[in-house]
């Protein structure tokens, strides 16, 4: 996944809180917690970024934890929260 | 945004688990429940908002209108509307409509009473874009089980509801039972009558707030019924929505899936027909009443800077309860239960499964009185059997559940933190 490029899905809404985010999902309406601040950035990051590990860099997370955020990203994923960013689906 | 919120933000921990964090409040609620109205058609015996008449200081369309501006500006993203019958209000399907196309989904509890063919069409179309979502309040698996807490043909106005909604295309409606001593033996039959309805089957608890005060005594599951009901969750709980309205009952063991932890005033709280916010939909009373927003400036203001919820989302202690090992999942249970049960808030729950709350009942206790009343001043002949033969026994027929109100409880139903 690291290697990819993603985006945040354009149904969902983001909306600040002190530990962290809050995300919904307008179509499958699911809500989801976003637990730290640097995994905030870095979702709002993904889509303004070749891929995943340059939207982690600009989040300023050290490379050691790019596989946990990797990890956190592929279950924001199974929510389609974020989707890969392929042809037809650019932000 | 605002800038300077009153609350202590300033030492709040950076880490710690969600729940944790949720006892410290949101910016935003999570679970919002909004009354539109404390007219209704039914009078249910347990309705935990005493309603039926309408307040004459309803807020308008333009008001309801504004506080919908309000919530799209906080991301408030869904609202759980209930009443009293919301769908009597004439301007409902228009802030339906209204709620929807300013991105605050709808989620709406009602008796069934208009929800017409046509009604059914329009929840089904593109208008609604899947934001709404509609539950329907049923007591019992049956006519008898339910019309005995309900009223005389709830049962048969909420089926036809339910049938309106699949012939229209309308899926996955909720049917919400609230569960008593008369219903517990028929979850199997609720989840039958789901099925048939292409429904999801949601259960909650039965609280002895508003109406519910007077009959509760009555209607709440028995220790062994509470059992049943437990068992009966951890074996058909996926599937079955809850609201986490029974955290209560990880104290049997394992915790059920679901938020262990009371909301109110945290990620939880009501704003009532006329502009009152509560900290729940079940607390209902001077006690739990942070502000008005009409009065107030707004609900971004009371939610924000109310003294009472910079108290609920201040460190609480166990009391009582802190020395049992189950704590850290039942967190000595629901606020409001133990407040209209005269239990001190730090003790257990009225209906701790460790037995500790039918001693603390047993103990000295003053009942708080309500602190308002919707309730019809003569009864119709909409009134349940239940309460034109006053306190009959159980064995006769059997009440059930709640009001037609419905957040009940816990807010993040269905979400896994
Ligand atoms: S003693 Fe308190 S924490 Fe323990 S099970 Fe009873 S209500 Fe829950
Ligand atoms: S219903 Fe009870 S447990 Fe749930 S938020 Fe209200 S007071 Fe707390």
């Amino acid at each position: 996944m690291l290697d990819e490029a993603w985006t945040l899905s354009p149904s969902v809404a983001l909306r600040p809180e002190p530990f962290g985010a809050l995300a919904y999902h307008f179509g499958n309406r699911k809500l989801t917690f976003l637990k730290r601040p640097e995994l905030v950035v870095a979702v709002r990051a993904l889509g303004e970024h070749p891929d995943v590990r340059s939207a982690l860099v600009a989040a300023g997370i050290p490379a050691t934890q790019h596989a946990a955020y990797a990890e956190a990203l592929a279950g924001l994923a199974r929510t389609d929260m974020i989707r890969p960013r392929g042809e037809g689906v650019a932000a | 945004m605002t800038i300077a919120p009153a609350r202590p933000t300033a030492d709040r921990p950076k880490t710690g688990t969600l729940v944790e964090q949720f006892e410290l409040g949101l910016d935003a609620p999570i679970c919002l429940t909004w009354e539109l109205t404390y007219a209704c058609n039914l009078e249910c015996a347990h309705c935990l908002s005493s309603s039926g008449r309408r307040d004459p200081r309803e807020l308008t369309t333009e008001q309801c209108e504004a506080v919908i501006d309000e919530l799209q500006r906080m991301q408030v993203f869904y609202v759980n509307i209930g009443g009293g019958e919301p769908t009597i209000r004439p301007d409902f399907w228009h802030l339906l409509q209204y709620a929807v196309d300013h991105q605050v989904g709808v989620k709406f509890s009602t008796n069934g009473v208009r929800l017409t063919p046509e009604r059914a069409a329009f929840l089904a179309s593109p208008a609604c874009n899947g934001y709404v979502d509609v539950q329907i309040s049923l007591d019992g698996a049956t006519a008898e089980v339910n019309d005995y807490v309900r009223g005389p043909r709830s049962y048969d106005t909420a089926l036809t509801a339910l049938q309106n909604l699949q012939d229209a295309g309308f899926t996955d409606a909720k049917i919400s039972v609230v569960c008593t001593r008369q219903n517990i033996s028929q979850l199997d039959d609720f989840k039958a009558l789901a099925d048939r309805f292409g429904a999801t089957l949601r259960l909650t608890r039965l609280r002895p707030s508003g109406r519910g005060a007077d009959v509760w005594d009555e209607l709440h599951p028995l220790p062994e019924q509470q059992r049943e009901l437990y068992d009966w969750l951890m074996a058909h709980g996926e599937g079955v929505l809850t609201g986490d309205s029974f955290f209560h009952l990880a104290a049997f063991g394992e915790a059920l899936p679901g938020l262990n932890l009371c909301g109110a005033g945290r990620v939880v709280c009501l704003i009532d027909p006329v502009g009152d916010v509560y900290a729940c939909p079940f607390a209902i009373h001077d006690n739990f009443l942070a502000g008005n927003l009409l009065a107030d400036g707004g609900f971004q203001r009371v939610w924000q800077d109310s003294d009472l919820f910079a108290d609920l989302r201040s460190p609480q202690t166990g009391g009582a309860c802190a020395k049992c090992s189950f704590y850290d999942t039942c967190r000595g249970g629901c606020m409001a239960a133990k407040f209209f049960t005269g239990l001190p808030l730090d003790g257990p729950d009225p209906e701790c499964v460790q037995g500790y709350g039918e001693a603390a009942l047993a103990g000295e206790r003053t009942v708080p009185a309500a602190s308002q009343d919707h309730s019809k001043a003569a009864p119709t002949r909409n009134q349940p059997v239940m309460l034109t033969i006053g306190q009959r026994p159980d064995v006769l027929a059997p009440p059930s559940a709640p009001p037609v109100s419905a957040c009940a409880e816990n807010p993040l139903a269905g979400f896994t933190p």
